[in-house]
């Protein structure tokens, strides 16, 4: 099985932003610290994870943005992930610019090419924090998605036995066959630290 | 329980001060003054083979006192040029602060026996962090003026009441908490407004009561600048407290003592007179520096009540990593290839030695560096290296080709570069998490001490091997951390599961754990000061002729030797 894991750049968490002077360009991101997405963090020890337990083969990192996105893919690479996939451009990610569908979109390109048997994501990044990407790339697809994945278990017949997050507690969905996609939360894992 | 202070009814005969300490030369001063100015001439009290020095001990303290009662009992005070405070101070120290609900906490004047809600909070605030000193006082103020200060102190200089300042009562040598029944505990926690701060030159000027945590998150949050100390007790200790004890910390290395960073203080003086040493400018040459006298005088000359702090700007890229050294000369390489590499930005190195980061792995059940099939022999040695920039490209291209020379020729072995604040932070919760773990193992011999780089390690070995030789009763482990790049070594020896003292161990320990620093030509007490731990000890490091120098300054300053008495310098039995 390979999986197509998404990693997001966006602004550190730990970052305190602040709003442009002006009130209406943004937030100030100069200078600022970017990192991975928290909940991509999470997407890409999963992925390792399968990859680890011998469910899946290959795991490819895909991001998309400015050329520093590389330095992202480096930390999902350093994870363990096999391969990276670096969808350039200039326009802001951050949802001012490039927004939830067209990320789908393009996404839905990179898997006509990558040919993944599964694509975990984040469950939305703490930029934008729409939550959507996944969904709308689900749908483009036309596969079965299961999102707010809190365990990810495969069967001995390969297919996917998820327990996901709900408002009133825990829901569990089989996926009986793949492709797919799982979006990840919080309760999913601990990212492992990306050794030297 | 009062704390050791080692008495010797020393006699001439060499045989009755050695049999109180085993196989030690060292014979620590009693309470006598005196026997110091009567050897000028000679230095500080040497170290040399037993048989030749034990009789120049005993001239030196031939004195003996007649205040040598080890036993210490509550009825005796150990201060008696001072008189305890009474119900007609409680009265005077209220009207001063105007009645003021929670300004006065006492157990004078109240039945015994009695469920009181002063007795507790006066317990809290009678015992320090580490729970080796208890104090005994009856009597808390918390002021809130200077002007209410000054009042108090003016009271107690003319009544001969013995003070105690008290910040956030985070001392690691005794420092903050009274040492009998005789001293009131005066409380700084209410001098917390952050007056004002001035952007251009980046300087602060904060009450001394602010918690340093509280001040680090205003200035960088408000005006993006950044404290240029950062220590493990920020949380509850205050600013006045770091700069009363020069503290040292994690940034020392970067920015500096606080000598350097403190422009100006507002102090009051033993007799109540305010000082107003507060200077905002960065360059002031006018008159002898004053401020630098209470910088790290622990309370014992006067109370700092404001200070103006210079602040660097705050870094807009920090990089963390962790690595693992096999043998202590790597880390020396490590350490040489930092500064040559990271050059301006690095900020902080940081050791910690593979026991200690087991211990804090265990407690907080997280794998960041040490496998369970990790061999202890291995890899033995922890560091953590911090850049600080403006410039996040430059910084990550600086850190990653250090760690790329590092790795290549071999000197560190494995690591971990931080991705993001998260893994940052975390690497330095393992850092700041060495002293509660350590607390929480057992009864800590804790050490402080500043060694030449090339020997840091073999201090630990050498006490490591002095442990095994010389006490076999139980079980003892001893770690160790520290700021390596200055030199500075926090060696931790505990019992596990036991907490409490024991003093045959503590002999075995002391002093030779000093005397052995003293050899390596380096220091009995780096950054955490003397209090009422080291005090006595200070013979041995300072000649004679300067100790009885800070003595006349103190005399001067705390004429009646009411200012923080039995702790900084050496305890005496009477003031001049």
């Amino acid at each position: 099985m390979r999986v197509l894991v998404g990693v997001k750049r966006v602004v550190d968490y730990a970052v305190k932003v602040r709003v442009n002077p002006d009130g209406k360009s943004g937030v100030d991101l100069s200078n600022i610290k970017m990192s991975m997405n928290p909940f991509c963090e999470i997407a890409v020890e999963e992925a390792v994870r399968l990859k680890e337990s011998k469910a899946a083969s290959e795991v490819v990192a895909v991001s998309i943005g400015p050329k520093q996105c590389t330095e992202t893919l480096r930390t999902a690479l350093a994870m363990g992930c096999d391969r990276a996939v670096h969808v350039h451009t200039g326009l802001r990610t951050d949802y001012m610019e490039l927004q939830p569908l067209s990320v789908a979109q393009i996404l839905e390109k990179v898997v006509e090419k990558e040919e993944p048997d599964l694509v975990v994501l984040g469950k939305q990044s703490i930029d934008g924090d729409c939550g959507q990407t996944g969904p709308m790339l689900a749908g483009l697809l036309n596969w079965a998605q299961v999102t707010f994945a809190a365990k990810v278990d495969v069967n001995d017949d390969k297919s996917l036995l998820v327990e996901r997050e709900t408002d009133a507690g825990t829901e569990t969905i089989q996926i009986n066959s793949l492709p797919a996609v799982i979006t990840c939360d919080l309760r999913l894992n601990e990212p492992r630290y990306a050794t030297l | 329980a009062l704390p050791q202070i080692r008495c010797t009814s020393s006699s001439s005969s060499s045989s009755s001060s050695s049999s109180l300490l085993k196989d030690s030369t060292f014979v620590p001063p009693s309470n006598n003054w005196p026997a110091c100015r009567k050897d000028q001439s000679s230095s500080r009290t040497s170290l040399s083979s037993p048989s030749s020095s034990s009789s120049i001990h005993t001239n030196h303290f031939s004195t003996a006192t007649n205040n040598n009662d080890t036993s210490s009992s509550s009825s005796s005070s150990p201060f008696p040029h001072l008189r305890p405070p009474n119900i007609k101070d409680v009265h005077i120290f209220q009207k001063i602060m105007n009645y003021r609900p929670g300004s006065v906490i006492t157990t004078l004047g109240k039945q015994e026996g009695i469920e009181d809600e002063d007795e507790d909070i006066l317990k809290r605030y009678n015992v320090d962090w580490t729970h080796r000193y208890q104090g005994n006082s009856s009597l808390l103020l918390r002021p809130q003026t200077t002007n209410e200060l000054s009042q108090i102190l003016s009271h107690c200089h003319k009544n001969y009441i013995g003070i105690v300042p008290q910040g956030g009562n985070t001392s690691l040598v005794g420092g903050s908490t009274p040492i009998s029944n005789t001293e009131i505990i005066l409380s700084l926690e209410k001098f917390n407004t952050i007056h004002s701060f001035d952007t251009d030159n980046g300087i602060v000027t904060v009450d001394a009561g602010v918690i340093l945590s509280t001040l680090q998150s205003t200035i960088s949050e408000r005006y993006g600048y950044l404290i240029p100390i950062d220590i493990g007790s920020k949380g509850s200790c205050q600013i006045g407290g770091n700069v009363s004890t020069n503290a040292g910390g994690q940034y020392y290395y970067r920015f500096g003592s606080l000598h350097a960073n403190v422009l100006g203080v507002e102090v009051v003086t033993a007799k109540g007179d305010v000082l107003d040493l507060m200077s905002c400018n960065r360059k002031d040459n006018t008159g002898y520096d004053l401020k630098h006298l209470f910088i790290g005088a622990e309370g014992t000359l006067g109370i700092i009540t404001k200070i103006a702090l210079s602040c660097p700007k705050l870094p807009t890229s920090r990089q963390a990593a962790l690595l693992q050294c096999p043998t202590f000369n790597d880390v020396r390489t490590t350490l040489s290839t930092a500064k040559e590499k990271l050059g301006e930005i690095l900020s902080a190195f940081e050791f910690m030695d593979y026991e200690v980061v087991s211990l804090v792995q265990q407690q907080q059940q997280q794998t960041v560096l040490i496998e369970e099939e990790d061999d202890e022999s291995d890899n033995p040695f922890f560091l953590l290296v911090e850049t600080q920039g403006s410039n996040s490209e430059h910084d990550r291209e600086k850190m990653e080709q250090f760690l790329e020379c590092c790795m290549e020729d071999g000197f560190v072995v494995n690591g971990i570069l931080a991705q993001d604040g998260k893994q940052m932070e975390e690497m330095w919760n393992i850092r700041e998490s060495c002293n509660p773990i350590v607390k929480a193992d057992g009864y800590n011999y804790k050490y402080d001490i500043s060694i030449p780089i090339p020997e840091f390690y073999d201090m630990v070995e050498e006490m490591k091997d002095h442990l095994s030789t010389n006490y076999t009763t139980r079980s003892t482990r001893t770690v160790s951390w520290g700021h390596v790049i200055d030199g500075n070594l926090h060696l931790n020896i505990t019992t596990p599961g036991i907490f409490t003292e024991d003093k045959t161990l503590t002999e075995v320990i002391e002093p030779y754990i000093f005397e052995s620093v003293i050899r390596r030509n380096g220091s009995i007490s780096a950054e955490h000061g003397l209090g009422q731990c080291k005090n006595n000890y200070l013979p041995m490091v300072k000649d004679a002729t300067v100790v009885m120098l800070m003595k006349s300054v103190k005399d001067m300053l705390d004429p009646h030797g009411i200012m923080n008495p039995g702790k900084f310098l050496p305890s005496s039995s009477s003031s001049s």
